[in-house]
């Protein structure tokens, strides 16, 4: 349902998103996990077309996000950072400007609008003006103005920050309810946030996509996996297939070519060191092996580095 | 057009919820009621034309009033985001925002309508350039919008932005002016006398509604609708 093919952006001297490529289906809750600038709201930005990206593609739904903007805003809901709402209306008027906008057919208006009330527990201040309500009903109404069109596909940057646990729990309930037949996109910096509501997680670092897979591989990774990264001389793909074939190795992921030279990521099996067989395979294949050495890398060295804060 | 509507909807509505309408509409007509009044008697003469020499002035130092939250706020608290990420054009929100706008001029020219009973009842004035004039505001009024939500894009600071509506609307208004018009180079001085937004208000206010001036307000409005519009595409 989301597709990020390649997407870069540059702000000024600084690239907030650099080559990133992720992908959401449907039924699927992706968790976008990194530190504040770690380029997680611009990806969201660029997927709901308010800003454009420098190079690659995004398609939302099957569209393309820069060719029909219009087509992705109509099929997506997007709750932007720090849920900026119009103070200045009451919560029932917000929802039916929303609905208004999106065109959503006048016979279904009712219905839907009502829905969304119910489903983000908003009866109690239909009629408040949405600037005098607290934080988490204001949360709740910014939940409500991404969903009340019924989207296929909903973004939300941040969607629990600065609530209090049973907020939080709340959210998350609506969010996983909606994410179990749509596609759902959603960001934060703290990891069991992520891990609370995604199958899979997408790691942002300085713009980089540093780690993605199910929560589940991540734990794995977090208990500690092995890497041994290696550059061979020899085509690519094949090189790739064989030693994703050796005993012990679980991937073998292409990094692509470094001066020429073709580079791999092989993870293996926790307790496995296939050192010798990773050698043996490409000697036996005749491709020259550049270069070969274990990687230890857990996921909290990542994210030791990622709340590390301020850069390298 | 429903997205339109329900945009200016928000403008015009949103506008009584925070005091803007009214503290607008209140100062408005106390103005316009005051100056009117305090010369009206004294003249003994059954005529609108101190009104409508006055108002334009007055449209001048308020308008920008009611345009200066227009994109500033939003862009200021983030709700342009929101507004932008919705599937309606950059065109269809600006047009939205000018129509809500447009609903409070009417909203306070109406307001004006006792001054017109009563020299009504005081006399028999000409109707045609009364009815002229209101012509005359409201073309008037709906260019100064145009220009004051363009005024709202240029800055996060409502204050600035107001300023900065004052004075591209003051600029336009007197362009047209005699006074600037015999003290540009004489190469300048028919485009001045032709871009004035005076000139052409006055002009209809005579009581001669001449197509070319409504066509001049019509693309007064329409110039700074679309760079309002060039500005929120670029998100600048």
């Amino acid at each position: 349902m989301i597709s990020v093919a390649g997407v870069s952006k540059r702000f000024g001297g600084t690239l907030a998103v650099d080559d990133v490529s992720f992908a959401v289906a449907r039924g699927e809750i992706l968790g976008l996990l990194g530190p504040n600038g770690a380029g997680k709201t611009t990806t969201m930005r660029i997927l709901s077309c308010f800003l454009s990206a420098d190079t690659g593609s995004a398609t939302v739904a099957g569209f393309d996000v820069a060719a029909e903007p219009l087509e992705v805003r109509r099929r997506l809901g997007y709750l932007p950072e720090n849920n900026p709402l119009y103070f200045d209306m009451t919560v029932a008027e917000y929802l039916s400007l929303v609905a208004d906008v999106r065109r959503v057919p006048r016979a279904a208006k009712a219905r839907l609008v009502g829905r969304a009330f119910e489903g983000c527990g908003l009866g109690p201040v239909r009629g408040r003006i949405i600037g005098q309500l607290s934080k988490g009903y204001r949360q709740r109404v910014g939940l409500a103005g991404a969903l009340v069109h019924d989207p296929e596909v909903l973004i939300l940057d941040e969607p629990t920050v600065g609530l209090d646990p049973t907020q939080i729990i709340e959210i998350r309930e609506l969010i996983r309810a909606f994410g179990s037949e749509k596609a759902v996109l959603l960001s934060s910096h703290i990891l069991p946030e992520v891990e609370a509501t995604c199958q899979r997680v997408v790691i942002f670092n300085e713009g980089h996509l540093v780690g993605q897979g199910t929560t589940a591989e991540l734990a794995a990774q977090a208990r500690g996996s092995e890497f041994v990264d290696l550059a061979v001389r020899g085509p690519r793909e094949l090189i790739a297939r064989e030693l994703a074939a050796v005993p012990g190795v679980v991937e073998c992921v292409d990094l692509g070519e470094e001066a020429g030279v073709p580079r791999f990521r092989v993870r293996c099996d926790v307790g496995a060191d296939p050192r010798e067989e990773l050698a043996a395979a490409v000697a036996r294949r005749g491709w020259g092996l550049r270069e070969l050495h274990a990687e230890r890398l857990s996921l909290e060295d990542v994210f030791i580095k990622l709340t590390g804060g301020e850069g390298k | 057009m429903r997205a339109i509507w329900a945009i200016a909807k928000k403008e015009f509505r949103g506008a009584f919820i925070t005091p803007v309408a009214y503290a607008y509409l209140v100062v408005f007509l106390a103005f316009t009621n005051w100056f009117f009044f305090r010369t009206y008697f004294l003249r003994g003469e059954a005529t609108m034309r101190g009104f409508f020499s006055l108002l334009p002035w007055t449209l001048v130092f308020l308008l920008p009033a009611l345009t200066m939250r227009m994109v500033s706020e939003e862009r200021k608290f983030g709700t342009l985001e929101v507004l932008l990420t919705w599937p309606v054009r950059e065109r269809e929100a600006v047009l939205g925002k000018f129509l809500g706008g447009l609903g409070l001029l009417l909203v306070s020219l109406a307001g004006t309508i006792p001054i017109a009973v009563t020299v009504f009842a005081l006399g028999s004035p000409d109707r045609g350039p009364v009815l002229a004039g209101y012509l005359g505001l409201l073309f008037f009024g709906a260019a100064g919008l145009a220009v004051g939500i363009y005024a709202s894009t240029l800055t996060e600071n409502q204050i600035v932005a107001y300023l900065a509506g004052v004075a591209m609307t003051f600029v336009l208004f007197v362009a047209g002016e005699d006074f600037v018009v015999v003290a540009a180079p004489a190469s300048l001085a028919p485009l001045l006398a032709a871009a004035g937004m005076g000139a052409h208000f006055w002009s209809i206010g005579r009581g001669v509604v001449d197509s070319r001036d409504l066509l001049y307000f019509a693309a007064v409005i329409f110039f700074f609708l679309y760079l309002t519009t060039r500005r929120l595409q670029r998100r600048g």
